[in-house]
């Protein structure tokens, strides 16, 4: 075997797709029927008695915000389950006994996970131009956001992943700490319309970041600048690969 | 290809302390030759499969080193590990998966290309070929075991670890196993097995090693074991139950069991001459009369609880 295990990875990786693919109907089904839902109920609903949205129609207007609140919470369950299933299983032995380094095991698991949450926000792209008109002014940044949100998330899920001790812990995270964030992080409004204080206090959000720099690929208008999005986004990543380093340096509750 | 004299996997001074303060093993060292069948007895809890996991990479060592063909295997663990496989006590699948795509899995994990001939043939081997795509969750407990077997497999390993491999097997499947141990020593590969069921080594092993408490307490080949410590027993059934043992057969190490029915000599089991035939002349000159004769050699389970408990 040369330097790298090509074939490790792809045996996790395509096992991994090969898990989606089972549950076809959770993994992208229940995304877009929620987002059709989002859209009906804020879009139309509400959405027609808003006004524009920096020159944007409200419906327009929430679908960069829509995609990265399912990237995020996809991203990080695909990625948590991806790790946290073998370890439940007890199949992580072999995952730990395989001539497999550390990069080529967060690439495959990360990388499907990561597919996965992309495949879902083009989905969720597609879908919306059934519900409004959308225009995306920067296809290469929106590509590029696209693709980062989806490894920087999924490498947080994977950490998450193997800190979970139990189902319980695994969902903790996303559901008391990401979607909130996600909520108040400016998908369904721009933080120009809060009052100045908790205008403040959104920037502390960091979905505000993720969401703003989307929105600005878009529709070249964010909350914050795109070079703080950028910044952002990129050391998320950079602080979630310090912490699987540190990870797989010590096998931190993957080996005893 | 090193010589074949040279020991595939090298053990020296492994150690390990669980976080809980348990020393699983204590400065173990182990030399495992190419190609035999070497059997690791020892009580639950000896340590057995704290040595196996830290090999195999599932366990973090305390201290020591472990080579493979004489290179330290942290060294080049993909070239150690890829040589490697690993039947685990415990079964553990994706259960959603197929038979097929799991032992495939294993294949890929392992760093092979895909070889369906191979997996086929192995499948074939392990009476698993029918139910190559059923779900594992459809499987019986037996065949399971026989995946894990074939997951272990999977990548040709020439070092195969079986740890505790009939634990609540049944008799089929555990013939199987041992006619499949067989057939991959002879192929060349190298099989390491723990078990605490002394009849496996017995059957099997070519060495065998003892362990407690995290110690290697010896290691012999096993026919040289067997006539090192093992006893003969010479039981004769009395016509007439005898009191004591008599003065006149003091020469012999005799006892008396069942309420002195039963005349019990026991000897070395190496020694040329066992003085058998001598005490049975001695008996009759004495009018010893005897209805039955039966002689016994002590298992390997007699010479691992008698190491066991003096070690202890």
């Amino acid at each position: 075997m040369s330097g790298i295990n090509i074939h490790g990875i792809w045996a996790i990786y395509s096992s991994e797709m090969a898990r989606t693919r089972r549950t076809v109907l959770q993994s992208i089904a229940t995304p877009v029927i929620t987002t059709a839902l989002y859209f009906i109920v804020f879009g139309g609903a509400i959405g027609s008695r808003m006004q524009h949205v920096g020159g944007v129609g409200y419906g327009a207007f929430i679908v960069p915000g829509l995609i990265m609140l399912s990237l995020l919470t996809q991203s990080i369950s695909n990625a948590s389950v991806g790790i946290y299933f073998p370890k439940f299983t007890g199949t992580m032995f072999e995952i730990l006994s395989a001539p497999l380094n550390a990069i080529e095991a967060v690439i495959a698991y990360v990388g499907a996970a990561a597919t996965k949450s992309v495949i879902i926000g083009l989905i969720i792209l597609a879908t919306s131009t059934f519900f409004t008109d959308v225009r995306i002014l920067h296809p290469v940044w929106m590509v590029g956001f696209l693709l980062m949100t989806s490894i920087a998330f999924s490498l947080f899920g994977f950490i998450i992943g193997i800190w979970a001790k139990s189902f319980e812990q695994l969902s903790i995270i996303p559901s008391l700490i990401v979607t909130p964030l996600t909520f108040l992080g400016g998908a369904f409004y721009s933080i120009d319309m809060l009052p100045p204080a908790w205008r403040t206090v959104s920037l502390f959000n960091p979905v505000v970041y993720l969401v703003s720099g989307f929105r600005w690929s878009f529709y070249g208008l964010g909350d914050v600048g795109v070079a703080a999005s950028l910044g952002f986004t990129a050391g998320f990543m950079a602080l979630c690969l310090a912490i699987l380093w540190w990870i797989f340096q010590t096998g931190w509750r993957l080996k005893p | 290809m090193p010589p074949v004299s040279s020991p595939i996997l090298s053990i020296s001074g492994l150690s390990k302390q669980y976080k809980s303060g348990h020393t699983a093993l204590g400065g173990v060292d182990l030399e495992i030759e190419r190609g035999e069948i070497f059997a690791l007895l020892g009580p639950n809890g000896a340590g057995k499969t704290t040595l196996i996991s830290i090999v195999c990479g599932t366990v973090n060592k305390s201290g020591g080193t472990i080579a493979m063909d004489g290179e330290d295997i942290a060294h080049n663990f993909r070239l150690a590990r890829q040589r490697i496989g690993l039947v685990p006590q415990e079964i553990a699948v994706d259960i959603f998966t197929t038979v097929w795509n799991t032992v495939s899995f294993s294949r890929g994990l392992f760093g092979k290309a895909p070889d369906p001939a191979y997996i086929e043939q192995l499948l074939r081997d392990l009476s698993l070929w029918e139910k190559r795509d059923a779900k594992m969750i459809e499987l019986s407990g037996g065949m399971k075991r026989r995946v894990m077997i074939a997951k272990a497999l999977s990548h040709e390993p020439d070092l195969l670890f079986l740890d505790e491999p009939t634990a609540g097997v049944d008799v089929n499947l555990r013939r199987d196993m041992w006619a499949l141990v067989r057939k991959l020593r002879e192929k060349g590969v190298t099989i390491i097995l723990t078990t605490h069921y002394i009849e496996e080594a017995e059957e099997m092993a070519d060495r065998v090693g003892v362990i407690d408490g995290g110690k290697v307490l010896l290691v012999e080949e096993k026919a040289a074991l067997m006539r090192k410590l093992g006893k003969r027993r010479l039981t004769l059934t009395l016509a007439e139950p005898l009191a004591q043992v008599p003065a006149a057969l003091s020469d012999w190490s005799l006892s008396l069991e069942e309420e002195g029915h039963k005349l019990v000599y026991s000897f070395d089991a190496e020694e040329d001459d066992t003085g058998m035939p001598a005490l049975l002349r001695r008996l009759d000159d004495l009018h010893i009369a005897f209805k039955d004769l039966d002689t016994s050699r002590s298992s390997l389970e007699d010479i691992f609880v008698e190491l066991v408990e003096k070690s202890a």
